[in-house]
């Protein structure tokens, strides 16, 4: 029963994933570290928005503006404080310092916040328009919209911009790159804040359909890696179309058959692409010499 | 010499000593007898985290009844009743440590019990065993009563979700003359629990259902399911989940602009549905076991005067948070009471026998006849539960 809905469900969901993943994409191309609070992040991003605009009486471009600026800083502060002093040592730990981060965080909100969703008010939320027999709500259209132009936006930034050159030749060779006098830890501060802002941003933007709560980013931050993965953690295109194919497959089963099933098939297919094709399905295939 | 005055002051010391000793037990002993060992009411549920606020509504209920019971003189001819309470955190294995605490330690003569299920229905198997009776006032399992035990320690003064089922299904059908309901659960075992109930009833009432479609908690397009359910045929829904899931239901039948009655269990009152619902959420009916809206009986009157007398916040029953929470614990408190009256003992099995002896009497949810008979410990019919739609943030009762 594939219809304009569930295409657009489909477009929504994985635009979200592919907001995500990019932060992955960032972090790793320069840094080879990812940042697995994501989920979280994209969670401080709804709750931020939501209580600069609605406690606060913030006018929302405001509120977002502000929230933006937040979740950058907030990914320095990752850098600096949860990733560096392991990364520095090359030790992996911080995988599980993220994790651990990702989940202070939660509960952080769940104690400040609290434990239950809370309405994200949006003209873009309130009347659907009526499409061939479909009921879409505005902000289903503007997600996939922001999606796209954030993906592309990045890769014209990382190929024109002086900036974006200094972040590839960080990622190509990191000892070349300091050697031309670029300043390599700066890059990788700026590679998080940037990761952690489109979190913040994936999270303003789905608020008025799914609501606020603390636990909004969970599953979000590891379908996302999920979608990194299978498109390909190096490719910034590979991660965005990844998303979008993962998004319409799983409307496409929540539409013909129970819910249940959408998570064993989606992750299903991560298992069957690192079989198949480790590096993702636009990923870069490297060899390492020893 | 001054051997003497030491052992002149030893002496002195020693008799003062006892006789304050002999008098303090005098003292002890005239005061046990005047005041009779006070009943212990133990009380589990969640006091803290996302569903403190159940655990502080039966607390006023509870408390409320306590109160007026010993200002009438206690219970067994003079004992006060005091309320002991142990914070379950929502976690069934905390909930049975602590109900083991409060028989074992602390003596009580019963435990009540709160909002969560799986923390009830853990319960079962330490009440058998320590042979102490229990009294549910919220969570709706069926299983917590109709747990196949003889002799059976679980009574209930609350919703069943069998009894519920079954009514959602009269509801709809007397409401709405619905003919073929369709369903649409929450996709965990309180969404199974209401699956097995809402097919018994169907085949009671000899109303087939259209289909039953489950969603997740965390889903936020449940078009494809209620499409699934329109297209074989549903002319009205049952929907069973909490606020915020359920939230995402009444948004999605808005999205397909499909205008079909939706009838509820009570689990849309926990949350913000009104908030996050959208413009939907007026079309729901919900059952309740009371409300505080509307003519109230003199128990009603009573209560309602009580509680705003104790809480400043209170201003009318728009302010009463989770009011069957009150309610029902107001009366299932009422009800133990003339259980121990009855029994003239807090021993557990006497005290049960004692929940079936309870004469008629009129509480705040209706007037009791026999509210409890063996093979049927739950107080509350299906007839009993009301019916209400949401206005703003209050639950009004629908007129039928």
């Amino acid at each position: 029963m594939i219809s304009l809905n569930v295409v657009i469900a489909g477009l929504v969901a994985g635009s979200m994933y592919g907001l995500l993943a990019l932060g992955y994409h960032i972090t790793w191309i320069v840094s080879n570290t990812v940042n697995f609070s994501q989920g979280a992040s994209l969670m401080v991003g709804a709750v931020l928005g939501y209580v600069l605009h609605v406690r606060y009486g913030l006018p929302l471009a405001a509120a977002a503006l502000a929230t933006l600026i937040l979740c950058a800083l907030l990914g320095w502060l990752i850098q600096r404080c949860i990733v560096a002093p392991f990364a520095k040592s090359g030790s992996i730990a911080w995988l599980m310092s993220t994790i651990a981060f990702g989940i202070i965080l939660e509960n952080a909100v769940m104690l400040s916040f609290g434990k239950e969703s809370r309405s994200m008010p949006s003209a873009l939320s309130e009347t659907p328009l009526r499409w061939f027999g479909s009921g879409i709500y505005p902000i289903e259209l503007v997600i996939p919209v922001v999606g796209v132009a954030c993906a592309i936006g990045l890769t014209i930034f990382l190929k024109t911009t002086l900036l974006g050159k200094a972040l590839l030749a960080a990622a190509q060779n990191r000892d070349a790159a300091l050697l031309q006098g670029i300043a390599v830890p700066r890059l990788v501060s700026l590679a998080y804040m940037v990761s952690t802002a489109l979190a913040g941003l994936a999270g303003l933007l789905i608020a008025p359909k799914t609501n606020v709560y603390a636990g909004m980013g969970v599953l979000f931050g590891l379908k996302a890696f999920a979608v990194a993965i299978i498109g390909g953690i190096d490719s910034a295109v590979g991660v965005i179309v990844a998303g979008f194919l993962y998004g319409l497959i799983e409307a496409t089963i929540a539409a013909s058959m129970p819910t249940a099933y959408r998570e064993i098939i989606g992750f299903s297919l991560v298992i069957v692409v690192l079989a198949i094709k480790p590096e993702g399905l636009f990923g870069r295939r490297t060899t390492q010499k020893v | 010499m001054s051997s003497s005055i030491s052992s002149s002051h030893t002496r002195r010391t020693f008799l003062l000593t006892t006789g304050t000793l002999m008098v303090g037990l005098a003292v002890a002993s005239y005061a046990d007898a005047a005041e009779p060992e006070a009943v212990k009411i133990g009380l589990v549920a969640a006091l803290s985290g996302n569903s403190a606020l159940s655990g502080e509504a039966i607390t006023r209920g509870m408390s409320i009844a306590i109160d007026e019971i010993n200002a009438h003189g206690g219970v067994m001819g003079g004992r006060k009743l005091v309320l002991v309470r142990r914070d379950d955190e929502s976690n069934p294995s905390k909930g049975q440590l602590a109900a083991r605490e409060l028989i074992e330690k602390e003596h009580v003569a019963i435990v009540f019990g709160g909002i969560d299920t799986p923390v009830s229905a853990a319960l079962v198997n330490v009440m058998q065993e320590l042979k102490r009776p229990y009294m549910g006032v919220w969570a709706a399992g069926t299983g917590i009563t109709h747990n196949g035990k003889t002799p059976n320690y679980m009574f209930r003064v609350s919703a069943v979700d069998e009894r519920v089922d079954l009514a959602m299904m009269k509801y709809a059908h007397k409401s709405y003359s619905t003919s073929k309901p369709g369903a649409i659960l929450v996709n965990n075992p309180w969404g199974e629990s209401n699956q097995k109930g809402l097919e018994k009833a169907a085949a009671e009432l000899k109303m087939p259902l259209a289909g039953v479609e489950k969603y997740g908690a965390n889903d936020v397009d449940i078009t494809p399911q209620l499409s699934r359910l329109k297209a074989a045929g549903a002319d009205s829904l049952i929907l069973v989940g909490n606020a915020a899931p359920a939230a995402q239901v009444m948004k999605s039948l808005e999205r397909m602009d499909w205008q079909v009655p939706v009838v509820s269990h009570w689990g849309i009152s926990g949350g913000r549905f009104n908030e996050l619902a959208g413009p939907r959420y007026k079309d729901v009916r919900f059952m309740q076991t009371y409300s505080f809206f509307g003519k109230q009986n003199p128990v009603g009157v009573k209560v309602l005067a009580e509680l705003k007398k104790r809480y400043p916040e209170i201003k009318g029953p728009e302010d009463i948070l989770a009011p069957v929470g009150v309610a029902n614990s107001y009366d299932a408190m009422m009800l133990t009471a003339l259980a121990l009256n009855a029994a003239k003992s807090t021993d557990g099995d006497e005290l049960r026998e004692g929940f079936y002896k309870i004469p008629n009497y009129t509480g705040l949810i209706k007037t009791y006849k026999k509210p409890f008979k063996i093979g049927d410990n739950d107080a509350l019919e299906d007839a009993d539960y009301i019916w209400v739609r949401y206005d703003g943030k209050n639950a009004l009762p629908v007129v039928q």
